[in-house]
């Protein structure tokens, strides 16, 4: 059986997601996902020991590609897209830490 | 490096390559180190939505002949997302194989005769390359960042060892022997400089016999160089932290190159939650054994094989011998030395020459060719050339290219004759009465005098076994 | 209003042309668009060169594709090149997409129409078009009302006569259901059946594009014309394109179908009506006809609220503000990152990112995710048993008619139970169909679901086209 979803978890998966929420947001947040999660318990007091996750709903393997060229965006069309762009490259604010 | 005490280290590497494939791993852009910014891409690699991969069979059988090299077991495997945000990942995930790898198991001999296992080889996607605007260009104090996304969705190769590295210099030549074999299997071009082949290290201590310490990770080294002095740098710290009572904490360090110190970059409270789960946008890999053989029987010799093969050529190798045939296989010169002892040419002037001068001049390599280096080796080992000039003739052959008879009339590389040679031994035994008393009692050393002095006068025109020929005559 | 198998008689016998098609098309629009607020977008001076092209061929005698000149409702979920393609989310508002669906361009080398990009739940994520960042859909039979979701707009293009067909993308029900809502046949192909590049992903395991159209033969052409392999998706079926409206009218004799309880259980009682009479025609038609019972559906729901935000958790995460779209400006990329998408998300989407990321997080996987999708493979084993006893299944599409505005809004548990009945089929990879069948509350149409196991469209569209003649008796 899975414990209540607290409002600190709802606050830590909207950081993990990047989103920013009001204290009001939260707690609507917790209520409501806390609800849909309830309901999922329904599934938690299945017995499905040895049951094998389904990811795909066929069991397609091996599809591959040739490894030939394709021809590649524009660069002007595709930075053409970007909020922010400088020097043929896609431009943001500074980044705080090192990739993980 | 020997360490302090009974400290021991405990190092694993995941050394990191891309593929040398024409196309990214999921898109027919092209794999291309140092094309204009963003001119590579497409909606695939850009991440843009609605986009979807669709996977490179050559990355596929470049992985498979990395974990046949290395002795793997090649098993159905699946590719999972790595979730997290960062600019240069145009998804904000990383596909990733996770739990079922290509490759299992397996292991890679080193050159000392010790073994490393191999825990794992697995596919992975690369990231585009941030470029630091302000500040003094590095990540930090940096005002702004500019991303250029032709790396991203390069195939990776992640070639992760078992804890079994003990020293610096065994992660160094861990690390150079699995380059090696990278390059052998056509699989990268091992260029560390163009960072076609990066090492992360996990680095612990401990005391001989006990269990493993805790762990931290060096990211990103990105010459052998660079692992060799971090890894001894970590080692050390980590040894004085807990002898001055402190812990290991586990963590991600980051190694300075210029200060040549590591430094925490992230904490393992502060690691990131990556929520890995099946890609639902690929399928699973399982290659067939027909695919399987196809990879295997097109599978080149690798570096071990070829060194065994190449000292068998040497009468009881001594250890530089050994190391100079290492030199020769890992700049693909074997074609030189075989050519060369097929013709005659001692294997060990053949060995010495191919891993001294043209691994000295390997840039003009193309310059020269098997026949040319056999002729310039033949020359020498009749005399007709002393050393000197042999290796004066291989520097012009590898820098113009051209033939040797032709470089040797236009130095004027024509040996002294045997009178003028004599003459010069004459007057320098008159020069040196004590030296010339001293050998004719038997001293064998005073030998290399008198050559010496004749090389000197002849400006190493001479040839050292006529020399003595001339002296052994006046004994 | 001309079907469109009509319309591409007509266009290419030159009774018509793709021109006045179209004209009569962009008028319907202009008629009820503003009221009903069913495209976001009309790219009238691309169809309108589309149309002149394909008058040309006709003209020169060239050879013209099976929906030659007729005009199609694109969901705002599919790329098409220079059209503004925005999943009704303000995080994508402005942006053009630099390359086309697959669905696109098999639509216009079978000289199809593209008019234009049609209104939908934020990212697909909703059962009634109230999500829409650009203000709801309203359903043309009864404009108080919803007409069903996500892909209420493509729904409400047919059926306000705005165009004959249109596309839209079905992840737990949202082609069925507001083909059910708005009174249309609606499919949801076998998974893999169509291509989905191009197609904006919510939940990329359970995503199918498919067709709207008044007439069952109307969508077995749509289908048959976007079906087949693509080498640019990995997902995708390895053989081409089945031959479906060449079966349309095969009938059902011989052909043993389930009343499933599962399906009809909680249903309003004139949706249960509907079904029960469907299958009496069906039974007329020479069917064979048994009632079964599949417990394993109750589960459904709970397993899609899982999977369905944690592929979408993961799918949306590239909505960064780097590359494309809306940026809001931050001191650094990752309060850039969070502030974009903070304002760019509306609320469902929101909820269903933090609900996926939940699940998929360190500590809960096991429990949610990794449960879920074992629940999954029961699905799959519960529906291959019941099609060892019958070659399709039958139960209702929606479990009500449509709704008044607001009335499901303030409860999300509530809404997604409209998609209780539809979502199984999403699980299990496989194919479905609506068809419109009887009338519920005021007077409002009710769907009937007939359900088949994967490449089974063949068959569903026969049966369906049984209810059809039965129904409208043409």
């Amino acid at each position: 059986m899975t414990e209540a979803l607290r409002r600190e978890d709802v606050a830590h998966v909207a950081k993990l997601a990047r989103l920013s929420l009001s204290e009001e947001e939260l707690e609507l947040y917790t209520e409501q996902l806390g609800q849909i999660l309830e309901h999922a318990n329904d599934m938690s007091t299945l017995d499905l020991e040895g049951v094998v996750p389904t990811a795909h709903p066929f069991g397609l393997i091996n599809v591959v590609r040739d490894d030939i060229v394709r021809l590649s965006l524009s660069r002007d069309v595709v930075l053409a897209m970007a909020p922010d762009a400088e020097d043929g490259r896609f431009a943001v604010p500074r980044i705080m830490g090192e990739a993980p | 490096m020997t360490l302090p005490g009974s400290w021991e280290m405990v190092v694993g590497l995941e050394v990191h390559t891309e593929l040398k494939t024409a196309t990214k791993m999921f898109c027919g852009c092209a794999n291309h180190f140092g094309a204009e910014p963003n001119t590579n891409v497409c909606p695939v690699c850009l991440g843009l939505p609605g986009s979807l991969p669709v996977l490179n069979e050559r990355a596929v059988e470049l992985a498979m002949a990395i974990g046949m090299a290395l002795h793997s077991r090649i098993a159905p495997s699946t590719f999972h997302r790595k979730n997290y945000f960062y600019p240069d990942m145009p998804k904000d995930f990383q596909i990733s194989q996770y739990d079922l790898p290509i490759n299992s198991g397996g292991y890679l001999d080193l050159p000392d005769g010790s073994r490393v296992t191999i825990e794992r080889a697995h596919l992975e996607e690369d990231t585009g390359k941030s470029t630091h605007l302000g500040g003094s260009g590095r990540i930090h104090g940096a005002e702004r960042s500019l991303v250029d996304y032709n790396r991203s969705g390069v195939p990776l190769v992640e070639i992760v060892s078992g804890p079994d590295i003990r020293s610096s210099a065994q992660a160094r030549a861990y690390a150079a022997e699995l380059r090696g074999i990278l390059i052998a299997t056509g699989a990268s071009d091992g260029r560390m400089e163009e960072g076609s082949m990066r090492i992360d290290a996990n680095v612990s201590v401990r005391k001989s016999g006990d269990p493993f310490g805790t762990r931290c990770e060096i990211k990103n080294l990105n010459s052998l160089r660079s692992l060799h002095r971090a890894i001894d740098y970590e080692a050390l710290r980590q040894i004085e932290v807990i002898e001055e009572g402190g812990v290991i904490r586990q963590e991600t360090r980051h190694w300075d190159e210029n200060l040549g110190v590591t430094s925490t970059m992230r904490t393992k409270e502060e690691a990131e939650d990556y929520r890995y789960f099946r890609e639902p946008d690929l399928v699973d890999l399982a290659p067939e054994q027909g695919w399987q053989d196809r990879i295997r029987l097109s599978l080149p010799a690798m570096p071990a094989e070829r060194r065994t093969k190449l000292a068998e050529r040497l009468n009881a190798p001594t250890p530089a011998q050994l190391d100079a045939v290492g030199v020769v296989i890992d700049l693909d010169l074997e074609v030189f030395v075989n050519a060369a002892i097929d013709a005659g040419v001692d294997p060990v002037l053949a060995i010495a020459r191919t891993a001294n001068e043209l691994a000295g001049g390997i840039e003009g390599i193309k310059n020269l060719t098997p026949d040319a280096f056999t002729a310039t080796l033949l020359m020498e080992q009749s005399g007709q050339l002393s050393a000197t000039q042999a290796k004066t003739v291989l520097g012009e052959l590898l820098a113009h290219g051209g033939e040797p008879a032709g470089i040797v009339a236009a130095k004027g590389f024509e040996q002294l004759s045997s009178d003028s040679l004599g003459s010069t031994v004459e007057s320098l035994i008159a020069e040196n009465p004590d030296e010339w008393a001293r050998y004719c009692e038997g001293d064998e050393k005073l030998a290399q005098f008198f050559i010496g002095q004749v090389m000197k006068l002849t400006k190493g025109q001479a040839n050292g076994k006529a020399v003595i020929a001339e002296l052994q005559t006046r004994r | 209003m001309k079907t469109a198998q009509q319309i591409a008689r007509d266009v290419r016998s030159g009774e018509s042309s793709a021109q006045s098609e179209l004209d009569a098309s962009l008028a319907a629009i202009r008629g009820r668009n503003e009221e009903l607020n069913v495209f976001l977008y009309v790219d009238e001076a691309g169809a309108r060169a589309a149309a002149a092209a394909i008058d040309e061929k006709v003209a020169k005698g060239d050879a013209v594709g099976p929906l030659a000149g007729v005009p199609i409702a694109i969901k705002d979920n599919m790329c098409q090149v220079g059209i503004p393609t925005t999943c009704s989310s303000k995080i994508l508002e402005g942006w053009r997409p630099p390359y086309n669906a697959t669905v696109i361009d098999r639509l216009v080398a079978a000289g199809a129409v593209p008019v234009g990009k049609t209104n939908l739940d934020e990212f697909a994520m909703g059962s009634s078009t109230e999500n829409s960042a650009f203000g709801p859909t309203r359903n043309p039979l009864d404009p108080s009302r919803v007409p069903g979701g996500s892909s209420g707009g493509s729904a409400a293009a047919v059926a306000a006569d705005m165009t004959p067909i249109a596309l839209g993308s079905d992840t737990g029900g949202s082609i069925r259901q507001p083909a059910a809502l708005c009174g249309l046949v609606g499919v949801k192909p076998s998974y893999g059946l169509v291509s989905r590049y191009g197609l904006i992903a919510f939940a990329s395991s359970l995503d199918q594009i498919g067709p709207f159209s008044k007439t069952v033969m109307d969508s077995a052409i749509l289908l048959e014309t976007i079906a087949g392999h693509d080498p640019m998706d990995s997902t995708s079926l390895p053989e081409p394109a089945p031959s479906l409206s060449a079966h349309v009218e095969d009938g059902v004799v011989g052909k043993r179908i389930a009343l499933v309880r599962e399906l009809i259980e909680g249903a309003d009682a004139d949706v249960v009506a509907s079904v029960n009479r469907a299958v009496e025609a069906l039974k007329d038609a020479g069917a064979s006809i048994i009632e079964i019972s599949i417990p394993e559906l109750h589960l459904g729901l709970s397993a899609y609220y899982l999977i369905a935000p944690a592929e979408a958790s993961s799918n949306l995460a590239r909505y960064d503000g780097v590359r494309f779209g809306l940026r809001v400006d931050a001191e650094d990329v990752e309060a850039m990152n969070t502030a974009t998408r903070t304002a760019g998300f509306g609320a469902e989407v929101k909820r269903r990112i933090m609900l996926g990321t939940y699940a998929l997080s360190a500590g809960y996987f096991d429990a949610y995710y990794g449960q879920a999708l074992k629940v999954r493979t029961q699905m799959i084993n519960a529906f291959q048993r019941a099609y060892a006893q019958a070659d399709l299944l039958i139960g209702a599409t929606a479990p009500s008619v449509a709704f008044p505005f607001g009335s499901k809004t303030s409860n999300p548990m509530a809404m997604y139970l409209s998609d209780v009945f539809t979502i199984p089929t999403n699980l299990a990879g496989e194919a479905a169909i609506s068809v419109p069948f009887g009338t519920g509350e005021a007077g409002l149409p009710t769907g009937v679901q007939l359900l088949g196991p994967g490449r089974s469209e063949a068959q569903l569209f026969a049966a369906a086209r049984v209810l059809e003649l039965a129904e409208v008796g043409s």
